[in-house]
């Protein structure tokens, strides 16, 4: 991984409409890739407590995987998503969200991914995500 | 869908409007029963997931299926009697193709069971047509104490 990567990732957060509706970013260090959601007000699921909108926290997680898979390929097509398995651990305050993502497989067509998010302290996870996506190669193809 | 709706249509105005985030992406209540819940949110060019496709983000389809699962179990809650607040447990979901740019997308949810702590749900996300899914959910939701009404998490 390279400056180069760092780049293109920048980039890709940029062409991806919805990755700017939620303001995600992400941060390289080597290969290992940390996303950021900075807080926003219009990201709150329940005033009351308040609380980050659990699909807006599942959406983030999801994100993360694909870029991270992405990274492996940037001049393919973005990886598809087949099925993700959401757990809510922690309620979402309304502070910095981080998330990492750990690719466990990947296959000819199909990656298998999780995902850990995490607010003050990466010990304790707000949700983590499982998830399987179809890989650039396979979209299209005979899927 | 030849059930009367039960909750209020102020209710279920409220409850999909009432979280900003819900507000952000236009989400709307349709209708909703004693057990059940249909909500929608309209396809904007600031909300697509895949530059290429035009298609809608998987995590716009997700947030949809969450809240109308949400207010499944809230309409079956209140149908009982029981103000309750919720929290997502766990939330499955399996996308069996794109969304089709340029439609609104339909989430439609049923509370199959409400045991005293717990909300179990399934629901499904489509443009025109349920049987023709672009996604199908499963999710279980912890009731919590009234005090967040009609909020959620």
């Amino acid at each position: 991984m390279s400056d180069d990567h760092a780049r293109r990732l920048a980039a890709l957060l940029e062409r991806v409409p919805y990755m700017g509706f939620l303001g995600m970013r992400a941060e390289l260090a080597g290969d290992e890739m940390t996303a950021v959601l900075p807080f926003a007000p219009k990201l709150i699921g329940n005033t009351v407590l308040p609380a980050l909108h659990g699909g807006v926290i599942g959406a983030f997680l999801e994100m993360t995987a694909v870029c991270q898979l992405w990274l492996h390929a940037p001049e393919k097509r973005l990886p598809r998503t087949i099925d993700v398995t959401i757990e809510y651990l922690r309620s979402g305050r309304p502070v910095t969200t981080y998330a990492r993502a750990d690719v466990r497989k990947v296959g000819r067509r199909i990656a298998n991914v999780h995902v850990e998010a995490w607010q003050d302290s990466r010990d304790k996870p707000v949700a983590a995500l499982r998830g399987h996506f179809m890989l650039a190669d396979a979209i299209g193809a005979g899927e | 869908m030849s059930e009367d709706s039960r909750i209020s249509p102020d209710l279920a105005e409220r409850m999909a409007r009432a979280t900003p985030q819900s507000a952000a992406l236009g989400l709307r209540a349709v209708s909703a029963g004693r057990d059940w819940a249909i909500m929608a949110v309209p396809w904007r060019a600031d909300l697509v997931g895949d530059p290429e496709s035009g298609v809608i983000a998987g995590g716009v389809v997700t947030t949809l299926l969450d809240q109308t699962c949400g207010l499944a179990v809230s309409s079956r809650a209140h149908a009982e009697g029981r103000l309750t607040g919720l929290a997502t447990l766990d939330l499955r979901i399996d996308y069996m193709r794109g969304a089709e740019p340029g439609k609104d997308i339909f989430a439609r949810a049923h509370c199959y069971r409400l045991t005293r702590s717990i909300g179990f749900v399934r629901a499904a996300a489509y443009e025109v047509d349920e049987a023709d899914p672009v996604a199908t959910a499963q999710a279980a939701f912890a009731l919590t104490p009234a005090s967040s009404v009609p909020s959620r998490s």
